[in-house]
């Protein structure tokens, strides 16, 4: 109480420079959802076109005006332009700055028991570095010559000249402005988490003791630690090359009548340093969405999650193996065919740490008392999904099949459904699942399973047709399918796909609305509305400072000590002592 | 000025919502009810977990019907001969993918339906197995481990074919640039010329070095021909930014990228007229003709198709990315050698 007493604050300490994890969470989590919103929009105006090819659209011109769809018929710059921000925003602001920004704020100091992060300062400088990077990027959309069109990979020598593309003028410039903040953002926020979860843990929280949730986001942020900065550098020399006239990515290029007089450099060398950053940021989105399942569905089958150490082993193991994969992103790109197979055999490693956790969530559900909430069918949405784009991944990562699939919309197909919706599913679950403990309050039941239902039958809709697509050889990034006779049968499919997109989208709606509602008038929460085990439900239901308002809590077992033969209740929580002969849980 | 105002409509709307449903939860408390709203209840559960079950099944029958509706849509069989080992892995990885996910998303979506929760049922506490677990860490790690072995046995065979035997490949250069193709074949001397960014310009397109003797009888062209049974090693270079050479059909695709050469090689297995013939083309072509005849019945200009080989950009390199083509044609070695003989020679350009 006297940590409360003692802290006085006004709207700006409160709302904008605030240094509160449960605050900069909220500001994460809002800033996220403001992103999503973007980045979903985005990806509908191009559904569109892909639908119905170089056709003149009312929607489309409302949105893009005069400049990039004169006459409603959308321009080709636009449509590169459109899948690049949409895939950047997606994967960095909603995936990883929304989704670790917000639970690993929010989760960290409440589930380990600390007061607040290591460093509420960091925190807080990291969020802010996180909001201008949005803006920039947001900024960046209106430009005259667009916002950068490379695609997500920006792949020089496309992204570095503007006689290339227009996009690849002011446009890309606020690109990497805006990476170069939100770099700065993850690895302030990253080592945070670290120094936080290694020295902050209560009394009795060992790591073995951890919440899986906890695990994951530790894994997350050595990640990030780890693969940022090489983005940052990949970035900057990329800069350079743009504005300096240094060669490190570009070499013999005749463009726009003249011969350029850069020589030396290698767009190979950006792929490397790119991937190196890339494929561990696959994981940096998927493996806190993990995390955030493996709690919730312990919770809600009312059962210890199966096979703890093999869950946190299986992190470790795909943690670290994320980092020696990324040549399976560059099969055909003219590397050295023996690298080829090495990466071959390390991609293909990473199904047994996937598959163990995929057995494991279903061994979960065995013999459960399952209570479906919103949270708890996103979650089982997630294992689905998290099956069966993992699946195609065995394809993707044999190189001899990607000769023929890399690139198409069989790519498309796997990415989106094993880590686009697995990650949202997870972030989804989180929120309706931490939102009594994010705002006080509940989220409305029905209109979750309404979202839910939309979300998740659209959601195969719109993605598994995509692989038909990549199996006929469509490319990926073709602003139109229209030069091409071989693909005029796949139309339909195209068609079919933008409804489910459309219809999905608007699905979003409802959460949306959901959220805005339950933010001021849903049910208020009781303090622990879920019966869980974790400590961050024996916090008060306002927010305090500092979060417990005396001692904090001790912890005398895991976290999943659901359904234990002994106890009444069919939950321990962790602050329950052991009794004399009773065993740790694991 | 609209748009403010729709603004506040809608968030009036939603303060309006809410106070009518704080009304409602108000009224039920007064009557007493005692379950929290929030929390689902055991109907809730029935209810879900029947969703659930219904939804496993329409998936397992959506991409079951799939598989027959859209077969018609996908490649025909490979025109190379390496095709065909891709062709058997891909088969392969796609039954071992099929045979898991009919396993495990069956026991997911049934699991959540039999387990749903009922008021006063304990769920079983069963923390660990660790035998379970070895099992099934050990079987996928023996099947990855033949699929690694059998993929990398393929690669392998692709990417360094053997040199035994009559190898005496075709070389031909195909050279990116927005948003074409160029293709360059040695001419009399079997040999390339040297070519270099410095010498682009007006007809030589591609930079032969006008010093270098051996580029001089050097033949541009704008469509790939290639003879049918030869090994074509192919030299692939850009002018700009990296494109991408990818020819489905064949089960070829390679990246051009500036400042360096990248090769692949294969062997044509059937003409272009041979390969029209094969059933799944035909099926293809028809599938694709119905596509367009039901547009020509709506008014719109579309030409019927015939089937060909094409080489597409699969890297995105511009605004006119999705228009990058060139058409592949197999040819008899002796049309071939006929075509060729009648191509003009670089020094005469």
């Amino acid at each position: 109480m006297e940590a409360q007493a003692a802290h006085r604050d006004n709207f700006i300490t409160r709302y904008i420079f605030s240094q509160d994890h449960k605050m900069i969470s909220r500001q994460f989590l809002i800033t996220g959802i403001v992103m999503g919103c973007f980045g979903v929009l985005l990806s509908v105006l191009f559904r569109i076109e892909l639908a119905w090819p170089e056709q003149s659209n009312a929607f489309l011109h409302f949105f893009l005006g005069d400049r990039w769809a004169p006459d409603g018929v959308m321009d080709p710059n636009i449509y590169l332009a459109l899948v690049t921000i949409h895939g950047t925003i997606m994967v960095f602001f909603v995936l990883t700055a929304g989704l670790s920004g917000t639970f690993s704020n929010l989760l960290i100091p409440y589930q380990i028991g600390a007061r607040d992060m290591a460093s509420g300062f960091m925190n807080m400088i990291s969020y802010q570095l996180f909001f201008l990077s949005s803006l920039i990027m947001i900024i960046s959309l209106f430009v005259e010559t667009g916002p950068a069109a490379a695609g997500w990979t920006i792949y020089p020598p496309l992204s570095a000249l503007p006689q290339a593309i227009l996009g690849s003028g002011a446009g890309m410039t606020l690109w990497i402005a805006s990476m170069a903040l939100f770099v700065a953002s993850q690895l302030i926020g990253g080592l945070n988490y670290v120094v936080t979860i290694i020295n902050l843990r209560t009394k009795g929280m060992s790591m073995m003791r951890l919440p899986l949730t906890i695990w994951a986001f530790l894994v997350t942020a050595i990640l990030g630690i780890c693969s940022f900065p090489v983005l940052l550098a990949a970035v900057l020399l990329l800069f350079f090359d743009r504005a300096f006239g240094t060669s490190f990515y570009l070499s013999d290029i005749y463009i726009g009548g003249e011969v350029l007089n850069h020589s030396g450099g290698s767009p190979i060398l950006f792929e490397h340093l790119f991937w190196f950053l890339g494929h561990p940021e696959v994981y940096i989105v998927i493996l806190p969405a993990l995390g955030i399942t493996s709690e919730i569905i312990s919770t809600n089958a009312r059962k210890p999650i199966f096979g703890y150490r093999a869950m946190i082993l299986s992190i470790l193991a795909i943690g670290s193996l994320s980092f020696i994969v990324w040549g399976h992103h560059m099969f055909v790109s003219g590397m050295n065919p023996f690298l080829g197979s090495v990466f071959t055999f390390t991609t293909l490693l990473i199904a047994i740490p996937s598959a163990v956790k995929a057995f494991n969530y279903i061994t979960t559900l065995w013999k459960g008392n399952l209570r479906l909430s919103p949270a708890m069918l996103f979650s089982i949405g997630l294992v689905s999904t998290f099956i069966a784009g993992g699946l195609t991944g065995i394809i993707l990562g044999d190189d001899a099949l990607d000769i023929n699939v890399h690139d198409t919309y069989f790519v498309i197909a796997h990415f989106h459904i094993v880590m686009g919706l697995s990650a949202i599913f997870g972030m989804f679950a989180g929120i309706y699942h931490w939102f009594p403990k994010l705002f006080g309050r509940m989220m409305h039941k029905g209109a979750g399973y309404a979202h839910f239902w939309i979300t998740f039958v659209c959601a195969y809709g719109v993605f598994y047709p995509m692989h038909f697509l990549g199996l006929a050889g469509l490319p990926r990034r073709y602003y139109s399918n229209e030069a091409f006779p071989m693909f005029h049968d796949l139309a339909s499919i195209n068609h079919l796909i933008t409804i489910f997109a459309i219809v999905g989208a608007s699905a979003q709606l409802i959460f949306l609305g959901n959220f805005a509602y339950s933010v001021f008038f849903g049910a208020r929460a009781t303090q622990n509305p879920w019966r869980a085990n974790t400590i961050e439900w024996t916090t008060p239901v306002a927010h305090i400072h500092g979060n417990w308002p005396g001692a904090i809590p001790e912890v005398h077992r895991w976290a999943y000590d659901y359904s234990k033969p002994g106890y009444d209740e069919d939950f321990v929580p962790q602050t329950v002592p052991l009794r004399k002969g009773e065993s740790d849980g694991h | 000025m609209t748009g403010v105002l729709v603004a506040a409509v809608l968030v009036l709307a939603v303060v309006a919502i809410g106070q009518l449903s704080n009304l409602l939860r108000l009224r039920g408390e007064i009557r007493g009810g005692e379950h929290p709203p929030a929390i689902p209840t055991e109907r809730d559960n029935n209810r879900q977990g029947t969703l659930m079950l219904l939804f496993g099944i329409g998936l397992l029958i959506a991409v079951i019907w799939s598989l027959f509706a859209w077969r018609d849509t996908l490649l025909p069989e490979p025109a190379a001969a390496h095709g065909r080992k891709v062709d058997t892995l891909m088969r392969v990885t796609l039954a071992l993918i099929f045979i898991v996910f009919f396993i495990t998303q069956p026991l997911l979506f049934y699991f959540t339906f039999k387990y749903r929760g009922v008021k006063g049922r304990r769920a079983l506490y069963y923390p660990h197995n660790d035998r379970l677990e070895l099992v099934w860490t050990s079987i996928p790690a023996t099947v990855l481990a033949g699929i690694i072995v059998y993929g990398l046995l393929v690669w392998k065979g692709i990417m360094y074919p053997s040199d035994k035997g009559n190898d005496d490949p075709l070389v031909i250069e195909v050279y990116g640039q927005q948003f074409n193709w160029t293709f360059r074949y040695a001419g009399r001397d079997s040999q390339l010329g040297d070519a270099d960014v410095r010498f682009v310009g007006g007809e030589n397109i591609v930079g032969i070095d006008p010093n270098d003797s051996r580029g001089r009888d050097d033949i541009l062209t704008k469509t790939l021909h290639i003879p049918k049974g030869r090994k074509i090693l192919f030299q692939f270079r850009s002018q700009d930014v990296i494109h991408s050479a990818y020819m489905p059909h064949f089960r070829v695709q390679m990246n051009c990228v500036p400042g360096m050469v990248t090769q692949f090689s294969f062997t044509p297995a059937y003409t272009t007229a041979e390969f029209r013939q094969l059933k799944h083309v035909q099926h293809k072509v028809s599938s694709v003709n119905d596509a367009i005849a039901k547009r020509r019945a709506r008014g719109e200009d579309v030409e019927p198709w015939d089937f060909d080989y094409v080489l597409l950009c699969n890297k995105i390199c511009g605004s006119g990315h999705y228009n990058m083509q060139a058409k592949i044609r197999v040819e008899e070695p002796a049309a071939f050698s006929a075509w060729l003989a009648q191509q003009k020679e670089f020094k005469d350009l």
